[in-house]
């Protein structure tokens, strides 16, 4: 049984006469020691969805689901003092910008220390050897001066170490990454990824990484979900969603990035931007932006069905040689 | 000229260079603390270079490698401390007030942060005209149809002219904010990471974009990106910069496919790539780069670089030809060799 199990996830805002879906029915299972990869772009609702699992959406906002368990037991008609148990504590969470997430007002150590006081037994010197225990454990260099420092003093790659310290301080037996590196320079976040990496390895983490970064997905995740507009258009193991995509979102997000057009003048792009609350078109969520777009398209809503070894949210979803199978 | 990237080098026999930095350092006093007097910061540290019309040069290094400084440098922000740059054959350090008041329209700048650098309480019209009400004699009649002309020739639709920027998306904004740095018919364009901000399809959007501009009108970009893929594609000639300093420095192909200096190596190995098959065995970096104000002796990455010996940490190696470009690496002959071992 997964760890995660999430069934029809969907997000709301806006006035119950208007309604605006940002995540609509995302389903997404994950195992213990799996890494799974969630790609889109802004708006496309990978952050909005593991917010909600999390339990972090406020009002007005509103999540409906028909099952969301995690570890056998059931989060919706859990209680919120009960959910804060394992929030935290057995589902942790990275944020994207560490500069920006951690308290400036307060010493690195203090931060670590009220994480583990809240969930932890721990008190006095026992806290403060565990919060010395995580800083080393991230290889922050010198992590006992550390301890009492404010994040102003650290650089951006030591500041998403502290944040994944305390990600990690309670032990979690899973992970949600979101765009843990992107702020970073590439060699500091290659030191991230295989830090997170080994981590996850080490203590057998479940661990959803939402990134807009192919690339950093092929290098680590089991299998990846793309969405779209709050959807989930494909959700294939890797490393065939690169070589065989099965939806036409999939690769054109593929073939956008200069590394696949080596030689060639010009990128391939996708006309037109992800729509947003107010131009959302009937049918197909793709279909204006669609080069295969047929007029079933524009009617109807395509159901999230299989497609070769993938799932793929298309009525003509791609063959082998990346044409769409019309009929 | 439709296709520069096929051609890369027939402009550049028959253009002189249009922007010549030598030796450019900027250096700035910065204090230390209470009563422990002051520190120079060398940002940007004897930095040489050339640039023709219808070339990309690409900067590339990590943050607080002196990119930007450069770019404040070139765009005439700032002056630098010493060294030369002479831009459209004219030298900045001597030039006249007016002389540099005409200079200064010719190079322009495109930000990072479409968010940012748009005015938003200003109509896009209004915003694209401002550079012609500033610095021509043209009539309003005259600027609405260049800011029309130029709206249409980035993809921007007519009826654009009369919104705010907050009505856009991220990349319509970028093609404001390109348009106003085109508005003047620039000889330079100064791009300090145009694309970081956006998302991946509409990155290639604004990339194709600044290929067609440039091709229509010859512009010289400086095409500052910490992103490898998006500098392969664009580049003519690429500078890897680390610490204020040249590391390394030639034409595109020449470092793409044959880095040699252990710190460019080290940025294309940590660069993440989709195929299993383009992944380069990964040298672990250690460390992040060390404080501006106590800067390291000798080689300023001897403290990050897996071959560093005495040597480097003695003496700053000089900016020299190998190779078929420049490079500072006491040990590049070693490393192309690839008798260089790595300490342990």
């Amino acid at each position: 049984m997964a760890l995660l199990d999430i069934k029809n996830l969907s997000v709301e805002f806006g006035s119950s006469a208007h309604p605006f879906r940002a995540v609509s029915d995302v389903s997404l299972s994950v195992d213990a020691g799996e890494i799974v990869g969630i790609v889109g772009e802004s708006g496309s609702g990978k952050s909005v969805t593991m917010l909600a699992l999390m339990g972090l959406i406020d009002a007005p906002g509103r999540v409906t689901a028909d099952a969301l368990t995690f570890d056998g037991k059931d989060l919706l008609g859990m209680k919120a003092r009960d959910k804060r148990k394992i929030v935290g504590r057995d589902i942790s969470m990275i944020f994207q910008d560490a500069l920006t997430s951690l308290n400036p007002a307060y010493t690195v150590g203090f931060q670590l220390a009220e994480t583990l006081r809240q969930h932890t037994g721990l008190r006095g010197d026992a806290l403060k050897k565990r919060a010395l225990e995580l800083l080393e454990l991230v290889e922050i260099p010198d992590a006992k001066s550390r301890l009492s420092a404010y994040p102003h003093q650290l650089s951006g790659g030591m500041s998403q170490r502290v944040m994944i310290a305390m990600a990690i301080a309670c032990n979690p037996r899973f992970l949600i990454a979101d765009e843990p590196t992107t702020a970073l320079d590439v060699t500091v976040q290659a030191q991230i990824m295989e830090l997170l990496v080994s981590l996850q390895k080490s203590q057998g983490m479940g661990l959803i990484l939402i990134t807009h970064d192919l690339a950093v997905v092929s290098e680590v995740a089991q299998r990846v979900v793309v969405m779209y507009a709050g959807e989930v258009v494909e959700q294939s193991p890797i490393p065939t969603i690169f070589d065989t995509p099965r939806h036409p979102y999939t690769q054109a997000l593929l073939s956008s990035i200069p590394e696949h057009s080596k030689g060639a003048a010009r990128l391939n792009t996708l006309p037109g931007v992800v729509p947003g609350q107010f131009d959302r078109p009937t049918g197909c969520l793709l279909s204006p932006r669609c080069p295969y777009v047929q007029d079933r398209c524009r009617a109807e809503h395509p159901p999230l069905a299989p497609a070769h070894n993938a799932l793929a949210r298309c009525f003509f979803a791609l063959d082998d040689a990346g044409k769409p199978v019309y009929g | 000229m439709v296709n520069q990237n096929a051609n890369p080098h027939q402009t550049a026999e028959t253009t002189a260079p249009v922007l010549i930095a030598r030796e450019l350092s900027r250096h700035y006093h910065v204090s230390r603390g209470f009563l422990r007097g002051q520190a120079t910061v060398k940002a940007l540290n004897s930095v040489s270079f050339e640039l023709a019309p219808h070339r990309t040069l690409a900067v590339v290094g990590e943050s607080g490698c002196g990119k930007s400084t450069l770019a404040r440098q070139l765009t005439m922000v700032e002056t630098p401390t010493s060294g030369s740059l002479n831009i459209a054959g004219i030298e900045v350090a001597t030039a006249s007030k007016a002389a540099l008041r005409e200079l200064r329209p010719r190079v322009q700048m495109v930000f990072q942060n479409p968010y940012a650098s748009l005015n938003p309480r200003k109509k896009v019209g209004t915003q694209l005209a401002e550079p012609l009400l500033l610095n021509t004699h043209l009539s309003p009649a005259e600027r609405e149809a260049k800011v029309r002309d130029m709206m249409q020739r980035v993809g921007l639709r007519p009826e654009h002219y009369h919104r705010y920027p907050h009505m856009f998306s991220g990349g319509q904004r970028q093609r404001i904010a390109v348009a106003r740095a085109m508005m003047l018919n620039p000889q330079i364009l100064v791009a300090d990471e145009p694309t970081s901000a956006l998302d991946v399809s509409i990155q290639a959007q604004i990339l194709n974009l600044f290929m067609d501009l440039q091709a229509e009108f010859g512009t010289a970009y400086v095409f500052v990106s910490h992103n490898l893929s998006v500098v392969e594609h664009m580049a003519d000639d690429v500078m890897v910069m680390y610490f204020g300093s040249t590391v390394e420095y030639g034409p595109n192909d020449a470092i793409m496919n044959n880095p040699l200096h252990p710190y460019t190596r080290a940025l294309m190995q940590a660069t993440p790539v989709i195929r299993a098959a383009d992944r380069k065995a990964r040298v672990k970096l250690q460390g992040e780069l060390p404080s501006p104000m106590n800067p390291p002796s000798g080689c300023s990455f001897h403290t990050r670089c897996p071959y560093a010996q005495a040597q480097c940490k003695a003496e700053v190696p000089a900016l020299r030809p190998f190779a078929g470009r420049m490079i500072a690496c006491h040990r590049v002959e070693e490393v192309a060799a690839g008798t260089a071992v790595p300490n342990a």
